[in-house]
């Protein structure tokens, strides 16, 4: 203990550099935005290498079946080809297309961290603000809807998963509007809750549940379809549940949704708050 | 022992105030920026004790950070230098000579000696203030131009100021 004592005091002036620079650097760090965001930024940019060194070992594993499901979806592209249709008409002209306007363009990214198990799921994929993707873009895999973009960096995105309680996407399901949610009661990552839908109707099991026109995905897009349909606690509202057409466990290339009209679109709404 | 403090009190008020009324708004663009306020770490008395210096240089940097709005920072650059003052003393003064030295100042050690002495504590703080501002290994060129730029700046000024209050003491 003695010779700890003369041992600190014979070089003082080490110990209280090493104290005042960790006070002064702690006053730093937490008082001045710029040094606190370079911090976290660069403890985020290398939990996100990591996840990508990790993800591009274990994506080894999950090889086979990313194939197939490329194949399928390549083969669903190909059933869309003009060369794949019969032409009835005998005659051909060329038109310039100026009816039909592209309003939504999709950017493929890899998923590199994903989650199911939690209560709010997350995912990580590997296109960020370089590749013009933004806050509130929706994320869907070739099976149906995935979630909303939540935060960007220069070459990551996080994803707001469907498996998050405070998503609420509109879907519907045989012509009516509903919101989809998940984690009401069921933490499932296989089925979500569709609420809303009036209960005086009867849905049958076995409908298709698509996104409705006032979500942000185009309207159409697969979501999944109904399992169960009831009526509980006398309620107004069914309590349809839906069986998502995405396996969220094995989740390996999404699509991010740029809507290339949502500017004008946020524009005009914007001008309605005006007045 | 009264008038060292007398002497020092004044000298921290006017060296501060000096610092964020007049040199804060000087500067040659972004590259050379004068801290004279650490004139006043310089100019501490060769016997004070190492607890005391430290908390002084640390006191006159948050001083100053308070009032450039960076909290933290010149208080970092002001410990570094601390530090750097007392190996530097221990390595160049020695011991028994400190009771007709009150302090390190241009008149008593001789221009040499200060010269050294100005431009080896001012890097080091300039080094640790400038790099700790940019916070990035990605442009340390540029920081490092900063920094020999605004210390050539400093050291120059703390000449000036040496030289103003010059006294000469037989040793």
């Amino acid at each position: 203990m003695r010779n700890l004592w003369l041992f600190i005091s014979k070089y003082n002036a080490f110990f209280l550099l090493v104290i005042f620079f960790t006070i002064s650097l702690i006053l730093l760090v937490n008082n001045n935005s710029y040094q606190r965001a370079s911090v976290w930024n660069s403890s985020n940019q290398l939990a996100g290498a990591a996840y990508e060194r990790v993800n591009e070992f274990s994506s080894y594993l999950v090889l086979g079946k990313t194939n197939d499901s490329l194949a399928a979806e390549n083969a669903r592209l190909r059933n869309l080809l003009k060369s794949s249709f019969y032409s009835d008409s005998i005659s051909q002209k060329t038109v310039q297309d100026s009816l039909l306007k592209q309003q939504y363009t999709y950017t493929v990214a890899r998923v590199i961290n994903n989650s199911v198990h939690q209560k709010n799921n997350y995912l990580t994929i590997n296109r960020g603000s370089r590749h013009g993707i933004k806050k509130g873009m929706g994320v869907i895999a070739s099976s149906g809807v995935v979630g909303i973009i939540l935060n960007v960096s220069a070459n990551f995105s996080t994803v707001r998963s469907l498996l998050h309680t405070e998503t609420k996407i509109s879907a519907s399901v045989e012509g009516n509007i509903g919101s989809l949610v998940w984690g009401e009661g069921n933490y499932d990552s296989r089925f979500a809750l569709l609420k809303d839908i009036q209960s005086h109707l009867t849905i049958k099991k076995g409908a298709r549940v698509i996104t409705s026109e006032f979500s942000l995905f185009p309207p159409g897009t697969n979501v999944g379809y109904v399992t169960e349909s009831d009526t509980r606690d006398g309620n107004s509202a069914l309590n349809i549940q839906v069986k998502l057409d995405t396996d969220f466990a094995k989740l390996q290339y999404v699509y991010v949704i740029i809507n290339l009209l949502s500017e004008e679109q946020l524009n005009l709404e914007a001008q309605n708050k005006v007045e | 022992m009264g008038r060292a403090l007398i002497i020092n009190s004044i000298r921290f008020i006017v060296l501060i105030a000096a610092q964020v009324f007049l040199f804060k708004n000087l500067g040659y663009y972004n590259l050379s920026i004068p801290y004279l306020y650490i004139l006043f770490i310089l100019l501490l008395p060769f016997g004070i004790p190492n607890t005391l210096l430290f908390m002084l240089a640390f006191f006159a940097g948050i001083t100053v950070d308070v009032f450039y709005d960076t909290l933290g920072l010149n208080a970092i650059a002001c410990t570094v230098m601390a530090f750097v003052r007392i190996v530097f003393i221990s390595v160049t003064v020695q011991r028994d000579g400190f009771d007709n030295e009150p302090e390190p100042s241009l008149g008593i050690m001789g221009f040499r000696w200060f010269v050294f002495y100005a431009i080896i504590l001012t890097f080091f703080h300039h080094l640790i203030l400038f790099s700790f501002e940019t916070f990035k290994f990605s442009e340390l060129g540029f920081t490092l131009l900063r920094v020999i730029l605004s210390t050539f700046f400093t050291v120059f000024l703390i000449l000036i100021t040496e030289f103003a209050f010059f006294r000469k003491k037989v040793r």
